[in-house]
């Protein structure tokens, strides 16, 4: 048996009914890792498992392998954020959803590779270096999340959990083939994770089914103090409630994410989707929605603006990395964050600092958060008609390596899908679809209305259960 | 709009960076491109728009002015790059 072909579900029942030893499983994932690991560089630490071992009636998911981002901390174990400013930080304690999943039986294996404090769409920006797709090691994972798409799609761990600001879940998951989901903003304490943009930021897993991210979510969502921001909702009860039926639902595709700039074989995928999901029950109808012209925008304002807040605290004297030479304390802070920062954290922080700077904070920063009131309506509005929106990912499949750091803005502009979620706190899952010509995964994109989490869940469990895209492994990840 | 080098060297100022001659030229240059896109926002007709700034209403979050452990003071000060067990170490900033 090839325990790495299965499921994060499918593994913990065998470890349920003795098939399979946790030293097994284990023994793959590592094996798996130090194969993999030169190639596709997914991990920035390989460190684990905790001993003892499990406690396999804690959840659906105990004794499973796992890693998480490396923007997310872990007591004892270093959290870099991909960056030289955070070299040799270890926190000295666990985020909360890492307490929560050591408490349910996960087993970590250690930290995930990521753009830079997660600013970027191809984890190129990383200080340990670009993560490459377990497809075509020629090409981008995505990201920022990328070395955890990429570690599930080759078959490293069984899921991982990221993070996503404006699609850094969603997008490295279509790129790598697997099923990633941003759950509604608020339901997954953010307490323990190096914030980038906090009112976007949210964490969820990237797994191999929509039944492993439910399985999860189950786990890592509800109420914590320790996170304001947290909401008190209902929380537990995804998994038990995954029927794959659709009879009765209506899902919108927004006719504005099909138009210019989408790659034609990724809107023949998405498109094929939509009438899978018909035939599961649901009725699908086109519709319009404007606002997604002032997305990308509205989006990269707001990020960079909270960027540049939340990225003051990084200056050589808390945490982290110091420069080695200077003589005043303006001179510390400056040349360790003139140092330790990379050219793509440095241009947001400084448009950040613009948006929000004396005489441009109208104009841009306060007419950024008019637009969000805008998009948040329109969203609203469409779910008033819908239960769940189609879209694609990503305009494109996987770029090659090297193509986005050439020219940022056509980076951002990648980011068009997925960035009206985050801004709108919605739920949503990017699920494989198809591949292109040159055998890339294609990813389709569900949206679900605040606290939709389990429609979205449902509906991309209901294509799973009628397609078998997310079964496809790259060559090494052992085709099938 | 135009942003300028005197532009980039402000903001740098503020950000607390501090670019090096090349690299000022490149990102000055990339930022007009940005914010030169960033106007699209301005087709929309935003008058009487409330800013919103938190998507769901949450206000004034309390707890119980409860005392909690927090964490070692020497295990937070172990992070950092220079510290005695006591205090973050800086160079003097008084004189």
């Amino acid at each position: 048996m090839e325990l790495h072909k299965l499921t994060a579900l499918e593994l913990a029942q065998k470890l349920r009914t003795g098939e399979v030893t946790q030293q097994e499983a284990v023994d793959t994932a590592l094996s798996r890792i130090h194969t993999a690991q030169p190639d596709n560089n997914a991990f920035v630490t390989v460190d684990g498992p905790a001993f003892p071992a499990a406690d396999l009636s804690a959840s659906p998911l105990a004794g499973v392998p796992m890693a998480y981002k490396d923007n997310i901390c872990t007591k004892g174990v270093p959290t870099t954020c991909a960056s030289k400013i955070l070299e040799g930080f270890v926190p000295c304690y666990d985020a909360t959803v890492v307490e929560r999943l050591s408490a349910a039986g996960a087993v970590s294996l250690g930290k995930l590779n990521m753009d830079e404090f997660a600013m970027g769409s191809t984890s190129e920006t990383s200080y340990a270096g670009p993560v490459k797709n377990p497809w075509d090691l020629t090409r981008a994972a995505g990201g920022s999340s990328g070395g955890a798409a990429a570690a599930v799609a080759a078959g490293e761990v069984w899921y991982a959990i990221g993070s996503d600001t404006g699609g850094s879940i969603r997008q490295p998951a279509a790129y790598c083939g697997v099923t990633g989901m941003k759950p509604t903003y608020g339901t997954v304490s953010r307490y323990g994770l190096i914030a980038y943009a906090s009112s976007l930021d949210q964490m969820g897993p990237i797994a191999r089914s929509a039944a492993d991210c439910a399985a999860v979510l189950d786990v890592i969502q509800g109420k914590d103090p320790r996170d304001g921001t947290s909401l008190d909702a209902p929380a537990g009860g995804l998994l038990a409630s995954l029927t794959g039926n659709l009879k009765g639902k209506k899902i919108g595709l927004p006719i504005d994410c099909f138009g210019e700039g989408l790659d034609p074989e990724v809107r023949a995928a998405v498109l094929a989707a939509a009438e899978v999901l018909k035939a599961c029950g649901a009725t699908v109808e086109e519709f319009a929605l404007p606002v997604m012209e002032y997305v990308v925008p509205t989006y990269y304002i707001i990020a960079a603006a909270e960027a540049s807040s939340n990225l003051s605290r990084f200056d050589g004297v808390k945490y982290g990395w110091r420069a080695e030479s200077y003589e005043t304390l303006g001179d510390l802070y400056t040349m360790t964050r003139t140092q330790g920062f990379g050219t793509e954290v440095k241009r947001r922080i400084l448009l950040g600092t613009f948006v929000l700077s004396s005489g441009y904070y109208d104009a841009y920063y306060k007419k950024a958060l008019q637009v969000k009131a805008v998009i948040k309506k329109a969203f609203d509005e469409a779910f008033t008609k819908y239960d769940l929106l189609l879209t694609p990912v990503a305009p494109t499949t996987a770029p090659k390596l090297g193509e986005s750091l050439s020219d940022p803005l056509k980076m951002y502009l990648s980011d068009i899908y997925t960035v009206s979620v985050n801004l709108a706190g919605l739920p949503a899952l990017s699920m494989p679809c198809g591949f292109d010509g040159k055998g890339m995964p294609i990813g389709a994109q569900l949206i679900g209305p605040p606290l939709g989490d389990g429609m979205v869940l449902n509906g991309a469990h209901a294509f799973q259960q009628e397609t078998d895209w997310h079964k496809k492994a790259p060559k090494g990840g052992d085709a099938q | 709009m135009k942003i300028t080098e005197d532009m980039v060297d402000y903001i740098s100022q503020l950000s607390r960076l501090q670019l090096p001659a090349e690299e000022k030229t490149a990102m000055t240059a990339e930022l007009e491109r940005i914010v030169a896109y960033m106007d699209v926002l301005n087709r929309l007709d935003t008058a009487g728009v409330e800013p919103l700034s938190h998507i769901f209403p949450l206000k004034n979050v309390l707890r119980a002015d409860e005392v909690t452990p927090s964490y070692d003071r020497a295990a937070l000060l172990a992070g950092s790059p220079a510290g005695d067990r006591e205090t973050f170490l800086v160079p003097k900033a008084v004189e």
